[in-house]
């Protein structure tokens, strides 16, 4: 019957040709997603114009390897936030990452990079099966976790008084220290991790459960998505790429500083959020991650050839982008919800 | 149907819920392309012998057999493994994703390493959704269609992946008829396939059209069992009630007196060239005092919009509300304050405060009225809270219990409440009876009623034909954002508003 | 039987984390006020009790101010970074009299609540995002405005706010009962009170009851600014210094701890204000009962994780059913 035919196809097929307010909803689409890719095009170029010090090979390669260790941890937030999740435990496992690593020189290389592991792992693990199985907010649980690893941190620190040195002749501190090509080890560590996280999220079973997760956790569960093991696989890869920054950072300034990583969960959340991941999860890409994380190196190499002004500066700068940030953001993602 | 034996059995199921025992020896036989109607009121049990086949909920006691062998499910995915598939209200795929990874969740196309095969997926996806008549890009993101071809999407889904039993909670509540013939063409053929349907809706003439066999829960109890051909309607009716049949014919279907005598009254609230884009076009309404006005339409006709512009809840492009003559301001407390009250059609989402109590609740849109310079008086909500309690009789502990361990009817009356203490002039009502049980649904009509009768000016938006027909003085019938016609006295029937539309969309294809 | 016997210590537990949700927090104050009395020297000692209450006073002004925020199911992480712009803004004007700074310090914890409060409120922020940037921002001002620098106080009459007191009370615990009482009387008997749970509750329902959502949000944002800055300029006064680098650090978590110890979920929709005095009173009877016996401040952090993830979980015990 072509008349029931006709019936069915008007029915359910989608309103021909392009609706009115895609265009507008694609243009926001692409600002969203690589917006922070082309503002920091536009802030090397203005960069490179505005200050001879700055384009140098020297200082991108400085600003490679500062932000490499942020990302690495933001790497994992970014799995963490598109489930819908956060994890705010990333700077005190990054600073334990870095002080076990330190501690654990003693009996070799391979175990000052595999106590951090494993303990950040554990850490994670933890976290991730009171999220996902006890079902408690991802916001305390870390929030917690963040207070727990930085008091294991003060536990084997004597109180933060003592500090591990890792040898500089040691397998760990080389990988830390040494560079080919003028950019850092750790650089390219960073790359292939992301290399391999974007085809994580994109090309496997398991990053279509991350995203199916963060668009409706329900939905996912009822659509058969194994839930609670994918969202304490997250928290496990958060906990052991925060542990393995800390570990490789360690590595590079040659000991186990106890004071870092205060704060740098926002740096974190921050470097993820303006790179185009969506807080409320569902939507978010690796890429972006890199951007926003190199958005925030940038941002902070600048203020320092500023010169005279105070570092303090660098926290205001960077808050107030974050906001400027999340207004574009969450003014498109309202365009999109009206279309 | 054939003689084999059953394709899914369930026996004896149990299943309590801190204490309160939600399923008591539950057992249900679907033979294979049986089409098994599962019916029975709010509470009866419905969802949670659902949740129990699809592994949602493991049962206290029993078991569910599929196909003679005996399945225990720790998750819905392990039901689905074994051929259960779920299509549920809402739409239970992930609207943020693409189409056509929604499709093939879990199923992807992989190659080597385990990486999924994109162009693979997409193809693939497309065929499915083609064989069922479903023309879209399967690369748009799912929350881009419209609630029926999701739910199209979401059934596709649900049969390509081998299923031998699907289970259908309301598939048709938020579909348009057309929406709903495309539904049963696709259960025909699962039908033809051997696959059994469990069909799960209120709407009775759905389930005579295409079910086989019929089971009446209530009380978390089967009454009663049996092809669905030999019972007749009225008997249904009275099952789901657990009512004697000759009451429910003494009283009718709805609890509607009759027409209200409003004559030549002024409005008491006028709207005029409501316009919004892509959902409201010129519409216009006007309602006097003591008069019920309905609005009929299909989904998506504009009707919920309509009611919320006139409350002020709908930014608007074009168009003005007067109440009482004067032209109201924008914005919810402005609507508010001249007499304007709408009950929103989704209860939870937009109604009940589920933290507070049956008091805060009811007080919550008066606050205004019952406080002074801010600081809130506590005798005046009590003396209300309790007028209103006794007036609706609704069933609580008392004024302080907490509104979300309500039914529905009371919660539904709790919100009544809400809106009648601000004292309005006019009230609004979005599916006034929906989603309660059928007690509590004749004692909303007659409420509406009584309401009219005291002078106040009602606007009725039912999908219940019938509700509308009955329970309104006049239907203005809108059709894609646009009023369409209107019915008074001999012309208003459930027929006449069917014509309305069904006559105008003729109009518009020759216009086209 | 076993049937039966699982569905009924099930309902127990249920009702028990509901008490513990509801009055946990008085019974583990009591529980650790019985075993300091055992085991503590000079705990009951009148001294002691002062310089508790003193030390705590900060932490249950923020905490009020957090548990409006919370029960509109927000959050307000900035409130740490008000303490250090409060403390950085109040020797600025103190050469024009101690009232003129202390409002300019106030006048800072409004600018930032007004900040925050207008992402959440009109641009739609979520809270924890919203409240993030003036977090990291904030800090990074006071420093800016203090030029980086710890700076003594001298002006007595500041100094007298944080040492003198009141028929006996200290006055920051003067300030602090003062304020509780008012946070109580809001919460209980105002429309402004009665509405901030019901946006809580369910905004889309409050916004369609015709309830000034955005312009009570942004007050709560507000109130919770300008009570985190009366809490800096007091600890401020107490400390007779002005140190922006370090005033207020993790703060905020000790604020959320004590909002959600004291029974007010995450979630939003209700607010229970003595509950929070308590869980704030409990955070510092923790650490005063760690420090006393010279246990580390390691084991102190560690003891305060466990006790959030107790609160929630007995939380969650109560919104789960």
């Amino acid at each position: 019957m072509t008349s029931e035919q006709a019936a069915m196809g008007t029915t359910v097929t989608a309103p021909q040709g392009t609706p009115p307010g895609a265009g507008r909803e694609r243009v926001f689409g692409l600002v969203q997603r690589h917006g922070a890719a082309a503002v920091l095009v536009l802030l090397l170029v203005t960069g490179s114009l505005a200050f001879e010090r700055f384009p140098t090979g020297d200082n991108l390669g400085n600003i490679a390897i500062t932000s490499s260790f942020l990302a690495t941890v933001a790497l994992g937030m970014t799995f963490v936030i598109i489930t819908g999740g956060i994890d705010l435990s990333v700077g005190s496992v990054f600073a334990l990452g870095g002080v076990l690593a330190a501690y654990g020189v003693r009996w070799g290389s391979l175990a000052a990079l595999l106590l951090p592991l494993a303990v950040c792992g554990a850490i994670g693990l933890l976290q991730g099966l009171l999220i996902a199985r006890v079902r408690l907010a991802p916001f305390i649980v870390t929030l917690a976790g963040l207070l727990g690893a930085r008091g294991l941190l003060l536990s084997i620190s004597d109180e933060g008084a003592r500090t591990y040195l890792i040898p500089h002749a040691s397998l760990l501190a080389r990988i830390g220290q040494g560079s080919v090509l003028g950019v850092g080890y750790p650089v390219y560590l960073t790359l292939v991790l992301f290399l391999a996280g974007a085809v994580l999220l994109q090309r496997t079973r398991f990053g279509q459960s991350v995203y199916a997760i963060g668009g409706g956790q329900d939905a996912a569960a009822l659509m058969g998505v194994p839930v609670t093991r994918t969202k304490v696989t997250v928290y496990v890869m958060s906990g052991l790429l925060a542990g393995f920054a800390g570990a490789l950072n360690a590595a590079r300034l040659s000991s186990g500083v106890t004071i870092l990583g205060t704060g740098m969960e926002l740096d974190v959340i921050a470097a993820v959020v303006i790179g185009g991941t969506l807080l409320t999860g569902g939507a978010g890409s690796v890429s972006g991650t890199i951007a926003g994380v190199l958005l925030l190196g940038v941002i902070q190499n600048l203020i320092n050839q500023i010169g005279d002004l105070s570092s303090s500066y660098q926290q205001v700068v960077s808050g107030a982008f974050l906001a400027v940030v999340v207004v574009v953001q969450t003014y498109l993602s309202r365009v999109q919800r009206l279309r | 149907m054939t003689d084999d034996g059953p394709l899914l059995e369930v026996s004896g199921i149990v299943k309590r819920f801190t204490g309160v025992l939600a399923l008591d020896r539950v057992s249900v036989r679907l033979a294979p392309g049986e089409v098994h109607a599962l019916v029975g009121e709010n509470g009866a049990g419905k969802s949670t012998l659902i949740k129990v086949i699809t592994g949602v909920h493991r049962p206290d006691e029993g078991e569910v057999r599929l196909a003679g062998l005996r399945a225990e499910f720790a998750s819905p995915l392990e039901a689905q493994r074994a051929g259960i598939q779920a299509v549920h209200q809402e739409i239970g795929l992930v609207p943020s994703m693409s189409v056509g990874r929604n499709l093939l969740l879990g199923r992807e196309p992989r190659r080597r390493f385990g990486l999924i095969d994109v162009r693979r997926m997409e193809r693939e996806a497309a065929r499915t959704l083609e064989s069922y008549g479903i023309g879209v890009d399967v690369r748009r993101p799912l929350r881009s269609l419209g609630v029926g071809a999701q739910q199209m999407i979401a059934l596709a889904r649900a049969v390509s992946v081998d299923a031998r039993v699907v289970v259908m909670d309301e598939p048709t509540s938020s579909l348009e008829s057309r929406e709903v013939e495309t539904l049963f063409k696709v259960i025909g053929r699962l039908r033809a396939q051997g696959i059994s349907v469990i069909y799960v809706s209120h709407r009775l003439d759905e389930l005579y059209r295409i079910c086989d066999g019929v089971t009446v829960l209530r009380d978390g109890r089967v009454v009663h069992q049996g092809p669905l051909a030999e019972l007749d309607r009225l008997r249904l009716v009275s099952l789901m009630l657990g009512r004697p049949v000759s009451d429910v014919r003494a009283q009718g279907v709805t609890k509607f007196s009759g027409a209200h005598d409003t004559a030549d009254e002024a409005p008491v609230v006028e709207a005029s060239g409501l316009t919004r884009r892509h959902m409201l076009d010129d519409v216009s309404v006007a309602i006097r005092p003591g008069e019920v006005v309905g609005l009929g339409g299909l989904l998506g006709a504009g009707r919920t919009e309509t009611a919320k512009a006139i409350a002020g809840a709908l930014p608007l492009d074009g168009g003005r509300v007067t109440v009482a003559g004067v032209p109201l301001r924008r914005g919810s407390a402005a609507a508010i304050k001249a007499g304007v009250a709408l009950l929103p059609e989704d209860r939870k989402a937009e109604g009940i405060i589920p933290t507070l109590s049956v008091r805060e609740n009811i007080a919550l849109a008066a606050l205004p009225r019952l406080s002074r310079g801010g600081v809130v008086s506590d005798a005046r909500i009590d003396r209300i809270v309790e007028t209103f309690m006794k007036r609706l009789r609704i069933k609580a502990s008392g004024p302080h219990q907490r509104v979300a361990e309500l039914s529905g009817g009371n919660q539904q009356k709790v919100l009544i409440a809400r809106w009648l203490a601000t004292e309005p002039r006019i009230l609004l009502l979005d599916e006034p009876t929906r989603g309660i049980d059928v007690g509590a649904k004749a004692e909303v009509q007659a409420l509406i009623d009584e309401l009219a009768e005291a002078g106040l000016g009602v606007l009725l938006i039912s999908s219940d034909l019938e509700e509308l027909v009955e329970g309104s003085d006049r239907v203005v019938v809108l059709k894609d954002g646009a009023v369409v016609g209107e019915l008074t006295g001999s012309e208003l029937t459930e027929e006449g508003v069917m014509t309305t539309i069904a006559s105008h969309s003729r109009a518009e294809d020759d216009g086209g | 039987m076993t049937d039966a016997a699982v569905p009924l210590s099930r309902l127990d537990r249920g009702r028990v984390l509901a008490w513990l949700q509801d009055y946990g927090v008085y019974a583990a104050i009591a529980a650790l006020v019985l075993v300091n009395v055992a085991i503590t020297p000079h705990f009951l000692t009148l001294e002691n009790l002062r310089t508790q209450l003193v030390q705590v006073a900060p932490i249950v002004i923020v905490s009020l101010g957090m548990a409006l925020v919370i029960g509109t199911e927000g959050v307000d992480l900035s409130v740490g970074s008000v303490m250090a712009l409060a403390t950085a803004l109040l020797p600025l004007y103190l050469g024009y009299g101690v009232v003129p700074a202390i409002v300019v310090a106030l006048l800072g914890g409004v600018a930032v609540g007004l900040v925050n409060g207008s992402l959440v409120a009109f641009v739609g922020v979520q809270p924890i995002v919203a409240t993030l940037a003036l977090f990291v921002g904030g800090r990074g001002l006071a420093l800016v405005v203090a030029g980086g620098q710890l700076k003594d106080i001298h002006n007595p009459d500041l100094l007298n706010l944080g040492s003198s007191s009141m028929a006996g009370i200290p006055l920051p615990v003067v300030v602090a009962i003062v304020l509780t009482v008012a946070v109580t009387a809001v919460v209980r008997r105002t429309t402004f009170g009665r509405r901030l749970v019901a946006i809580g509750g369910n905004r889309t329902a409050s916004e369609l009851s015709g309830l000034p959502v955005k312009r009570i949000l942004l007050l709560v944002y507000v109130a919770s600014g300008l009570l985190a800055a009366a809490a800096g300029i007091l600890a401020t006064a107490r400390l007779q210094a002005s140190d922006p680098s370090s005033l207020g650090l993790l703060m905020e978590l000790s604020a959320i701890t004590a909002v959600v110890v004291g029974g007010t979920p995450l979630t939003g929709g209700r607010v229970r204000v003595l509950g929070t005095v308590a869980g704030a009173l409990l955070i510092q009877l923790v650490r005063a009962t760690l420090i006393k016996h010279n246990l580390s401040d390691s084991l102190a952090q560690m003891v305060q994780a466990v006790i959030i993830l107790a609160a929630v979980y007995a939380a969650r015990g109560q919104d789960g059913r």
